[in-house]
C-alpha cells in the first residue's frame, strides 16, 4: 500500500533497493547528499550529482529533467552514511523559472524495483525557493525509514548546502549548476508550455478559480446579462489545485482531453508547430530603473515573469488586472463603512430628544457628513494613487503589445505580418470599473479558445434603451464578430487557423464582406437550411475523426490530405436555418469541439431561439457571453467586481482589417 | 515582548513601515514516556482579521488567503509545524501602505486546528518581522501556553499616520477564527 506522505510525516521502508521517481513538470536537477551520523555531509565525495552522478548505492541523473528516476541500493551505501538526502535545485541562468512558486508542485515518491509505490509526496507550499530537499531516507536503530521533509531554500543549492554541512558548498553548487546547464544547452528543451504551468508571479491568483472553474478566465458567467460572477463568488480562495487564473488547464496535463496543443503521448496527431521549439534561452526580463527614494518605482513594459516576452506582457496584464480588482475592491469597502456608519450617526441624531432643540442636531448632522467626506476622501486618494500608478504602467504596456494583445489602432497592426508561431492568448476587448475610467485593462483568453464565444445581438444586456434598435444591435454584433474572427485570422500562422461562416438568411452579408473579398475564408458563407446541414456535419464528422483517432492512438485512420489546422465555426442568426438535428450537431460541437481543435462563434439573441426552451440553456452557459456594446456582465476571478467588457473593434474609416486581411489571404495562397 | 507591551511601527529614522510579516512556527510536542519518539501532528493556524470601528469587515485565514483588497496575504496553510527548523512555519503578510483607509485594527489570532492545547506544542512563537529588510521587530513566545487551543496574538493598530503593534496574548479556546469573535472583541 502506497503512504501519502505529508511534509514532516514518515515511513519504514522494507525494501533497501529502491528507485525514487520524481515528476516537476519543469526541467530540475536531482542530487542526493550523504550525511554522517551528525547529519552533516562531510565533503563532496559525499554527494552524487550530475558532474559525479554515482556513489555506491546511489545514482542520480546527468541532466536536469522533469522526470527523474534514482537509483538507491542502501546495502551498498557505506556503513559511515546515515542519512540520504535527495534534493531538487531549478537551473539557474537558463532563463527558466527561478523558484518552484513559478512550478506545480513537485512530485516525489519512492517505488520498489517492480515499481510499486512505497510512499509519495507532493511537495507543496513553496514559494521563493530555488532548490528543496525533497526526502530523505535515514537509519534509525539498524533499518531504514523515509521521511517527507519539504524544506526549501531561496537561496538555492548553495545554501541548501552549507545548510547540510560541507564545506565547499558554493563551490560545489556552482559546479552542478554548469554541469547541467552545459548539457541543458545541449539538449531542444521543451517549448514554453502554455498549459499546465500552474501558477505565475501572482499567488493570490493561483488558487482563484475551483476546478470546476478551468474553461476560462472569465468562467461562467450569468448568461442574462446580469454581473453573473464567474469566480466562486466572495471566497474564491478554496483549497484548489494550482491553476492560473487564465485557467489556462488544470495543473495536472496529463489529465486532460488531449487537445491539438498537447497531443496525447504517442499520440497520433501533432499538431505543433515544427518550428515553434527554440533552443535558445529566453532574454532576461526587463528591469526597472532603481526609483528615486519616496517614489515608486516607473513601470516597464514585460515586467513580470515568463519564457519570453510575450508570456511577461500577458502576465503583466493579469497582475493589472488583480491590482485595479483589489484597489477597487479597498475602495469601494471604504466607501460602504463610510455610508453606514454615516447612517447609523444620523440615525442616532434623529433619534436623541436632545438634538430637536437648537442647533444641536445640526450641528451633530454635519459631523456625522464631514467624517464621511473625509473618510472618503481618503479613500479615493489611496485609489487615485494606485491609479495614477496602473495608468502609467498601462502606458509602456499597451504600446509594447504584440499585435495579438495590442488594439486595433495600435501601430504594431500597421507592420503586421503573418506570425509563424500561435500566440499565447488573444485580445478580445478590455475591461474597465466605472471608479477607474479612462484605465483599460485587456482582455486576454488563452488560445486554442478553451471555449465558444456568443456574441449577443440581443437587446437582454442594454435595457436602458439606449440601443432600442435590434437592427443596429444585430449589425454591431456582426461587426464585433468579424472583428474577432480577422484577429483570430490574424495572429495563427497561415495553415493553422480555418474559418467557416453560416449565415442562413444572408443577413450578415455587408458586414461579412471583408472576410468574404478578402478570399480567407475556407468557402463562401453557407445559406439556407442546406447550407447549415453541409457545414454542420462536415465539422460534427471532423470531431468524430479525431477524436476516434486520439482515443485509438491511430494516426492512420485519418483521411489523407487531412486538414489539421484549427477550425472556427461562424453561425449568425440562430436559430434561424436550423432544424432540430442542425441544433443537436451545435450543441456537440459547442461541448466536444474545443477539445479537438473545433471552435464556435454563435452571433445570435438567445430570444430568437426561445421557442427551444431550456433546451438550450447548456449551451447558452458553454459559451463566453461577449456583447456588441458596452456592459458590465464579466466578472474577476479575484473579488468578483461586475466589469465593462468593450469589445476590440476597428476605429471607425481605418483600414487595417483590410490590410491585415490581404496579407493573411495572401500566406494562405501559398500553402 | 510581554502581553499589554506595545511598540510603534514608526522607524527610528522617522520613515514608517511599509510591509511586516506576523510568523508563526511550532513543533508538536514530543510524549514522554514509552515510544518517546512518536510524536502528533499539530496543526495551527494563523489567521487575521480586519476591523473598521470594531466590525469585522475580512478575514484572511487558510480558506481565505488574501484579503479582497490585497493588503493581507497568507502564505499558506501548514499542517504539521515545523521539522525541527525554527523557521516560521506559517505567516501573514501585511502591506501597511495598501491597507484600506478604513481598517483601523488588524488582530492576529492563532488557533488549534487538530485540538491539542498549548501544552503540547513546543517552541510555538509568533513574531513580527519588518519585511523590507528581515530585521524582527518583536518576538512573542506561547510558551506555558496553558490548556487553551487559541491565543488572541497581537493586534497591528492605526496611530495618527502610522501604525502601532500591541501585543495580547490573551488565551481562547477555539478551532478556527470564528470561534475566537468573542475573545477578540474585548481587545479592539
Amino acid at each position: 500500500m502506497t503512504a501519502e506522505l505529508v511534509r514532516g510525516q514518515n515511513h519504514p521502508l522494507s525494501q533497501v533497493r529502491l528507485e525514487i521517481r520524481v515528476s516537476a513538470g519543469r526541467p530540475v536537477t536531482a542530487v542526493a547528499t550523504l550525511g554522517d551520523e551528525s547529519g552533516k555531509v562531510p565533503g563532496v565525495e559525499w554527494v552524487a550529482h550530475p558532474g559525479v552522478p554515482t556513489l555506491p548505492g546511489v545514482e542520480v541523473s546527468r541532466q536536469a529533467a522533469a522526470d527523474h528516476r534514482l537509483a538507491v541500493d542502501l546495502d551498498a551505501v557505506s556503513a559511515a552514511v546515515h542519512r540520504v538526502s535527495v534534493l531538487l535545485a531549478l537551473p539557474a541562468g537558463v532563463g527558466g523559472p527561478v523558484s518552484f512558486g513559478a512550478v506545480a508542485a513537485p512530485f516525489v515518491a519512492v517505488t520498489g524495483l517492480d515499481g510499486t509505490e512505497v510512499a509519495t509526496y507532493t511537495i507543496t507550499g513553496l514559494d521563493a525557493e530555488s532548490a528543496v530537499v525533497a526526502l530523505e531516507l535515514y537509519r534509525r536503530q539498524g533499518a531504514w525509514k523515509v521521511r517527507a521533509v519539504g524544506q526549501g531554500y531561496a537561496g538555492g543549492l548553495t545554501e541548501l548546502l552549507t545548510d547540510q554541512g560541507l564545506p565547499q558548498a558554493q563551490r560545489l553548487a556552482s559546479g552542478i549548476n554548469d554541469a547541467v546547464v552545459q548539457s541543458l544547452a545541449r539538449s531542444v528543451p521543451a517549448p514554453p508550455p502554455r498549459t499546465a504551468d500552474g501558477d505565475r508571479s501572482r499567488q493570490a491568483a493561483a488558487s482563484a478559480l475551483g476546478p470546476d472553474q478551468s474553461g476560462s478566465p472569465y468562467g461562467a458567467q450569468g448568461t442574462q446579462g446580469g454581473a453573473g460572477p464567474y469566480g466562486t463568488g466572495q471566497n474564491p480562495q478554496g483549497p484548489s489545485g494550482p491553476g492560473h487564473p487564465a485557467g489556462a488547464a488544470p495543473a495536472d496535463p496529463d489529465a486532460t482531453q488531449p487537445t491539438p496543443q498537447t497531443p496525447a503521448t504517442g499520440g497520433p496527431i501533432d499538431y505543433s508547430h515544427p518550428r515553434r521549439q527554440s533552443a535558445a534561452p529566453p532574454p532576461p526580463p526587463p528591469t526597472a530603473p532603481p526609483a528615486r527614494p519616496g517614489q515608486p518605482a516607473r513601470p516597464v513594459a514585460g515586467d513580470a515573469t515568463g519564457w519570453s516576452m510575450e508570456e511577461r506582457l500577458y502576465n503583466q496584464v493579469w497582475g493589472m488586472f488583480e491590482d485595479l480588482a483589489r484597489s477597487t475592491a479597498a475602495y469601494r469597502s471604504a466607501v460602504d463603512f463610510a455610508d453606514t456608519r454615516m447612517e447609523k450617526e444620523l440615525d442616532q441624531v434623529l433619534s436623541d430628544p436632545r438634538s430637536r432643540m437648537g442647533g444641536q442636531g445640526d450641528a451633530a448632522r454635519e459631523a456625522a457628513q464631514a467624517k464621511h467626506v473625509q473618510l472618503v476622501d481618503q479613500a479615493r486618494e489611496a485609489l487615485d494613487r494606485d491609479l495614477v500608478q496602473l495608468g502609467a504602467e498601462a502606458d509602456v504596456v499597451e504600446p509594447a503589445l504584440p499585435a495579438a494583445y495590442a488594439r486595433w489602432d495600435n501601430p504594431v497592426w500597421h507592420a503586421y505580418r503573418v506570425p509563424m508561431e500561435m500566440p499565447m492568448a488573444v485580445r478580445l476587448g478590455d475591461l474597465h470599473l466605472p471608479e477607474s475610467d479612462p484605465l483599460r485593462i485587456p482582455m486576454l483568453v488563452r488560445l486554442p479558445l478553451e471555449r465558444g464565444l456568443w456574441i449577443d445581438s440581443g437587446r437582454s444586456g442594454s435595457s436602458d434603451g439606449s440601443f432600442a434598435d435590434s437592427h443596429e444591435l444585430r449589425r454591431l454584433a456582426m461587426e464585433s464578430a468579424v472583428a474577432h474572427t480577422a484577429r483570430l485570422l490574424a495572429v495563427h500562422p497561415a495553415d493553422e487557423f480555418t474559418v467557416h461562416v453560416v449565415d442562413p438568411a444572408g443577413s450578415g452579408a455587408r458586414e461579412l464582406a471583408p472576410l468574404v473579398r478578402s478570399g480567407v475564408l475556407a468557402a463562401p458563407p453557407a445559406v439556407g437550411a442546406a447550407g447549415v446541414a453541409a457545414v454542420l456535419s462536415q465539422l460534427t464528422e471532423r470531431v468524430d475523426l479525431v477524436q476516434m483517432a486520439v482515443r485509438g492512438g491511430m494516426a492512420d485512420s485519418l483521411p489523407p490530405g487531412f486538414d489539421t489546422a484549427q477550425q472556427l465555426l461562424v453561425v449568425n442568426d440562430f436559430p434561424h436555418g436550423f432544424d432540430d438535428r442542425a441544433v443537436t450537431q451545435l450543441r456537440y460541437l459547442a461541448d466536444e469541439g474545443p477539445g479537438v481543435g473545433v471552435h464556435l462563434m454563435m452571433v445570435a439573441d438567445r430570444e430568437d431561439a426561445d421557442s427551444y426552451g431550456p433546451l438550450l440553456d447548456p449551451l447558452w452557459r458553454a459559451l463566453l457571453r461577449l456583447t456588441p456594446v458596452p456592459e458590465d456582465h464579466l466578472a474577476d476571478p479575484w473579488v468578483g467586481h461586475a466589469w465593462t467588457f468593450e469589445p476590440s473593434l476597428v476605429p471607425p474609416g481605418s483600414q487595417v482589417l483590410q490590410q491585415v486581411l490581404a496579407q493573411v489571404a495572401a500566406a494562405r495562397a501559398k500553402y | 515582548m510581554t502581553k499589554g507591551q506595545a511598540i510603534s511601527l514608526q522607524k527610528n529614522d522617522g520613515g514608517s513601515l511599509t510591509a511586516v510579516r506576523m510568523g508563526l512556527g511550532w513543533q508538536a510536542a514530543p510524549r514522554r514516556g514509552l515510544f518517546g519518539s512518536r510524536t502528533r501532528e499539530i496543526d495551527l493556524d494563523a489567521s487575521a482579521v480586519l476591523f473598521a470601528d470594531k466590525q469585522p469587515v475580512d478575514v484572511v485565514f487558510f480558506r481565505h488567503l488574501v484579503s479582497d483588497d490585497g493588503s493581507v496575504r497568507h502564505t499558506g496553510d501548514n499542517l504539521v509545524g515545523g521539522v525541527g527548523q525554527g523557521g516560521d512555519d506559517e505567516a501573514i503578510l501585511v502591506d501597511l501602505a495598501r491597507v484600506p483607509v478604513h481598517i483601523d485594527q488588524i488582530i492576529f489570532t492563532v488557533n488549534s486546528f487538530t485540538g491539542q492545547t498549548f501544552q503540547e506544542v513546543q517552541n510555538a512563537f509568533c513574531r513580527l518581522v519588518d519585511e523590507t529588510n528581515g530585521q524582527e521587530l518583536a518576538r512573542y513566545t506561547l510558551a506555558g501556553g496553558g490548556a487553551y487551543t487559541a491565543q488572541i496574538m497581537a493586534k497591528v493598530h492605526r496611530v495618527g499616520g502610522g501604525w502601532n503593534m500591541t501585543a495580547l496574548g490573551a488565551p481562547a479556546n477555539g478551532r478556527t477564527f470564528q470561534d475566537l469573535m468573542p475573545a477578540i472583541l474585548p481587545a479592539l
